[in-house]
């Protein structure tokens, strides 16, 4: 299930890479197993929509919006949630 | 259906299932009330809890399961669900969710439903979901779900009834359609694989359709099950795996991933059908607050005020409190001491010895329950209103850096992080933590944090050996122990620990509640409660262990006798002093004697502890003991005589007593022990009196500051308090500020007491993790004491020196390995380039 999937050789946008503010919708899941069925329990399910909301004080973990609910994930597992930006700011270009 | 429709005379078997956090246990104790049990499933140590109640003439009996968010196999509590459900095949299984997140909380129950068990929905906390502005539609969604849907409110106990009688009618029907989840593109595949299920034994095992949406979702547990059944490579196996294949394929998304969305929209679609919210402004309001407590600037400012408030009420005010409460502890030792056989002129019946001592270890600890109550009530609060989980979130980076949790947050305060806690209920909270790994380190080092017990011991030393730098010295003590519990958590999941299974920090941070006075008092008394439990019980049977080891060999005839005609002599002053007043020929007997001694002696004391009651204590006496009472309090001149003759015979059983009891402890097998010891604890610089209080701490911290006030008690005869005793004494014997400080570290370092270790025993369900807990802070800590004893005498280094290089050494050490995980944390993920040689053709 860890198959990834590269358009036309582009780097694939990951959940990590949004930044605090934008949307996403999540794409598919590169995790496996335990971690990737529990993104799925709490409603990171393909088509459905993210708000990214905030990184915590130290830059980790990230604080996201899914539905009506709020659910923190780290930097290394929002590393493997494959998603498309769905709002990109205009000042995309200035993330690190 | 593959559960036998049970009659009203027969037993029901109930499985109460649903997610974290939906109220489940509020719902278990709501049906069964006070008939519950626990136990383990088998072979792990998930908690089984069951219970019963009787219902129209039927016994139900009723499984507590594991709050799981789905279920498929991946982790602990899914599996031993699963296996319940299918292996002891329940004949209900109530499923209780949060009504206030339904659309999640369905998508569990669209999972039990393809177990095709009778099922019955409680939607708790209807009270929540009200206020929030929900309005849910209970007859469309028992029409939708084809199931009985009971709303009720675990905590007020509504709807009780109405879930006992849904509970015994599910059982008994027979007709009547459930909902099963479709699954679109996937039901033809799923149609063939069912029929194909059919021809096989496995239909009698599993229902069939439940066994092919696993086979194609491509459950590993699923798997394993049929090849068992089956044999491996067999037909079934390899058609869905090639199903699995091609719709990979064609569409991009796994099987799983796609069945999963399936679900999610199915109970999206219910929940439209079903709930109207009348107000969105609650989860706004939630966000507002996190801009604010999670803001990046103002977060860290709230969290040390509000570790400060938290700090300040129950330590700062709850020993204010233990003013009024210690009164009533040591009512309760007089109450002892009066039932328990009276003591002698110089030695006490062992049972009286014994069982003094006994309170006496117990009252230490039950004088802090005052603090207790406050500090449980305010954590309570804390995590009712979400905002722990918020501090999880802002420290979860810092703790991740050291192999720990952002959970880890909850036990380390309880521990006492740096206010002064307790390790037991520190120990018991880690269960949330989902991380194996995490949890594992999070319980080996929440004995470092200061427990309340430590304190006392720290602030004898510190004021003895550090007086001009108290303030420092106390700073030094309180964050070093957090250091070597991040460093030491560090080690641990590096090396012992490095195999466990780790999970991935994934949470869900609840909306922010106001906590009920109902929820936050249970909570507060519940975990006082494990206190008193520990105290009662292993802290109870400790100090006699210790007691005897105190008391036995003891002393040799010759000293005994030495000791007797000491007394003696002192009984013979006495009656020589009073033989020319009337009551000359009244103590004559030494029983009337000994009497008046022991009256004496209750006296003193109770003015003692009666503070400003003294006029209370004279009454009661008077009434007690109307003819001796004379004597305490002497109104004619012949009374007076006596009383002073009395003072002194008094004085000197005591300072008889003491030599005694000194003696006794050096010639004692904890002496022997501790003497046997001092050529290896040199090195640490302890000598034989230290190595008895730090052996006899194990039963329970606070024994080591009384064992080290009987061991120092030259000039407690003249009030001279146990500082200056100790002061006086070690300062003679070349005892130095170096000495206290490989004391005091090795103190906080040093292993769990016994209650702790035992719980570490029930939690991590292992004697080896136990004795571990044990052995390995001892080796630290005399390493580590080793070190700055001997170090700092060689260096030549005085004592606050050898504090202040040590703290510099610890924390640079600390901030390097936090520093090196984050850095390496960031290393780019090693890139593949392919081969250009091998890809020619």
């Amino acid at each position: 299930m860890a198959r990834q999937r590269f358009r036309g050789g582009q780097k694939p946008c990951m959940l990590k890479d949004v930044r605090s503010g934008c949307r996403a919708r999540v794409r598919c899941h590169h995790g496996t197993r335990s971690i990737r069925q529990r993104l799925l329990d709490l409603g990171f399910l393909p088509q459905a929509e993210i708000d990214v909301i905030r990184r915590a004080p130290l830059g980790d973990p990230i604080q996201c919006r899914i539905g009506s609910c709020c659910v923190v994930l780290r930097g290394s597992e929002a590393a493997q949630i494959e998603v498309d930006e769905a709002e990109t700011p205009r000042d995309a270009e200035h993330q690190p | 259906m593959n559960t036998t429709p049970a009659t009203a005379a027969m037993s029901l078997l109930v499985g109460l299932a649903g997610q974290q956090n939906a109220g489940k246990s509020t719902i278990f104790n709501m049906l069964t009330g006070a008939n519950q049990h626990i136990a383990n499933y088998p072979g792990v140590t998930v908690d089984k809890k069951y219970g019963s109640y009787r219902y129209g003439g039927t016994r139900v009996e009723v499984v507590d399961l594991p709050g799981t968010y789905s279920l498929s196999s991946f982790s602990l509590e899914e599996r031993v669900t699963r296996t319940f459900l299918l292996g002891d095949k329940p004949n209900v299984l109530a499923n209780v969710v949060d009504a206030s997140s339904l659309q999640r909380s369905l998508c569990f129950t669209l999972q039990l439903l393809e177990l095709e068990i009778p099922l019955v929905l409680v939607l708790n906390m209807m009270d929540v979901a009200g206020r929030s502005g929900l309005k849910i539609d209970t007859n469309r969604l028992q029409h939708r779900l084809g199931v009985d849907v009971i709303p009720t409110v675990g905590r007020r106990r509504d709807g009780k009834q109405d879930l006992r009688e849904a509970i015994r009618a599910a059982a008994v029907r027979r007709e009547g359609k459930t909902l099963q989840p479709g699954y679109e593109l996937l039901e033809p595949a799923l149609e063939e694989m069912r029929q194909a299920i059919d021809q096989t034994n496995l239909a009698t095992h599993y229902p069939a359709r439940w066994l092919a949406v696993k086979l194609i979702e491509g459950d590993e547990e699923v798997l394993g099950q049929v090849t068992w059944h089956l044999g491996g490579g067999n037909a079934e196996l390899q058609q869905a795996e090639r199903l699995r294949d091609s719709f990979f394929e064609q569409h991009g998304l796994s099987t799983a991933d796609y069945m999963a969305g399936c679900r999610s929209r199915l109970a999206a679609d219910i929940v439209d059908f079903c709930v109207t919210e009348t107000k969105k402004d609650r989860a706004s309001l939630s966000e507002l607050v996190d801009q604010v407590v999670l803001n990046r600037f103002a977060a860290p400012v709230i969290l040390v005020a509000t570790v400060f408030v938290i700090y300040h009420l129950s330590i700062v005010k709850g020993y204010d409190l233990t003013q009024y409460w210690w009164p009533i502890l040591a009512s309760l030792r007089a109450l002892a001491s009066d039932l328990l056989p009276a003591a002698g002129m110089l030695d006490d019946p062992y049972i009286r010895a014994m069982g003094l001592w006994m309170v006496d270890s117990a009252n230490a600890l039950l004088n802090y329950i005052p603090i207790f109550l406050i500090l449980f009530s305010l954590i309570a609060i804390l995590e009712d209103s979400g905002y722990m989980a918020r501090i999880a979130f802002i420290l979860d980076k810092l703790f991740h850096a050291f192999g720990l949790h952002g959970q880890s947050t909850l036990p380390y305060i309880l521990g006492g992080v740096f206010a002064g806690g307790c390790a037991v209920p520190g120990v018991m909270s880690t269960k949330s933590i989902p991380d194996e790994q995490s949890r594992m380190a999070t319980i080996l080092t929440v004995p470092y944090m200061n427990c309340l017990a430590k304190i006392p011991f720290y602030t004898l030393l510190v004021n003895v050996f550090f007086a001009p730098y108290k303030s420092w010295a106390m700073l030094f003590l309180s964050t070093i122990t957090i250091f070597f519990a991040l460093l030491v958590a560090r080690l641990l999941t590096s090396t012992v620990l490095k195999s466990m299974e780790t999970v991935p920090f994934v949470m869900e941070l609840p909306k922010y509640h106001l906590p009920t006075l109902f929820g936050v008092g249970q909570r507060a008394i519940e975990r006082t409660w494990q206190y008193i439990k520990k105290v009662g019980t292993i802290v109870v049977a400790v100090s006699v262990c210790v007691f005897t080891l105190l008391q036995f060999p003891g002393l040799s005839e010759e000293r005994h006798g030495a000791f007797h005609d000491k007394m003696d002599q002192a009984t013979a002053t006495f009656r020589a002093k009073i033989a020319d007043t009337p009551h000359g020929e009244r103590f004559a007997d030494d029983k009337a004697l000994l009497e008046l001694a022991n009256l004496y002696t209750d006296y003193r004391t109770a003015k003692l502890n009666a503070g400003s009651g003294a006029a209370g204590v004279d009454d009661k006496f008077q009434a007690a003991a109307p003819e001796l009472f004379a004597f305490l309090k002497p109104a004619d001149q012949d009374a007076k005589t006596v009383s002073t003759a009395l003072r002194q015979l008094d004085s000197q059983r005591k300072t008889l007593r003491r030599q005694i009891k000194e003696e006794q402890i050096v010639g004692s097998f904890l002496g022997m022990i501790g003497k046997g010891l001092e050529p290896l604890t040199q090195w640490a610089g302890f000598n034989w009196k230290v190595n008895v209080a730090i052996l006899s701490s194990f039963a329970a911290r606070e024994s080591s500051v009384a064992t080290i006030g009987v061991l120092y008690q030259e000039g407690a005869e003249e009030n001279k308090s146990l500082e200056e005793r100790m002061s006086a004494e070690t300062k003679d014997g070349g005892f130095t500020p170096l000495h206290a400080l490989a004391i005091m570290v090795f103190f906080a370092l040093y292993p769990p007491c016994l209650a702790t270790t035992i719980m570490i025993k029930v939690q991590t369900g292992s004697y080896k993790w136990m004795l571990f807990s044990i052995v390995f802070p001892t080796l630290l800590g005399f390493v580590v004491a080793s070190g700055i004893y001997t170090g700092g005498s060689a260096l030549g280094l005085s004592g606050i020196q050898m504090m202040a290089w040590f703290y510099g050494l610890v924390v640079a050490l600390a901030l390097a390995t936090g520093l090196y995980k984050t850095w390496s944390d960031k290393a780019p993920p090693i890139v593949r380039v392919p081969d250009f040689r091998t890809e020619k053709g």
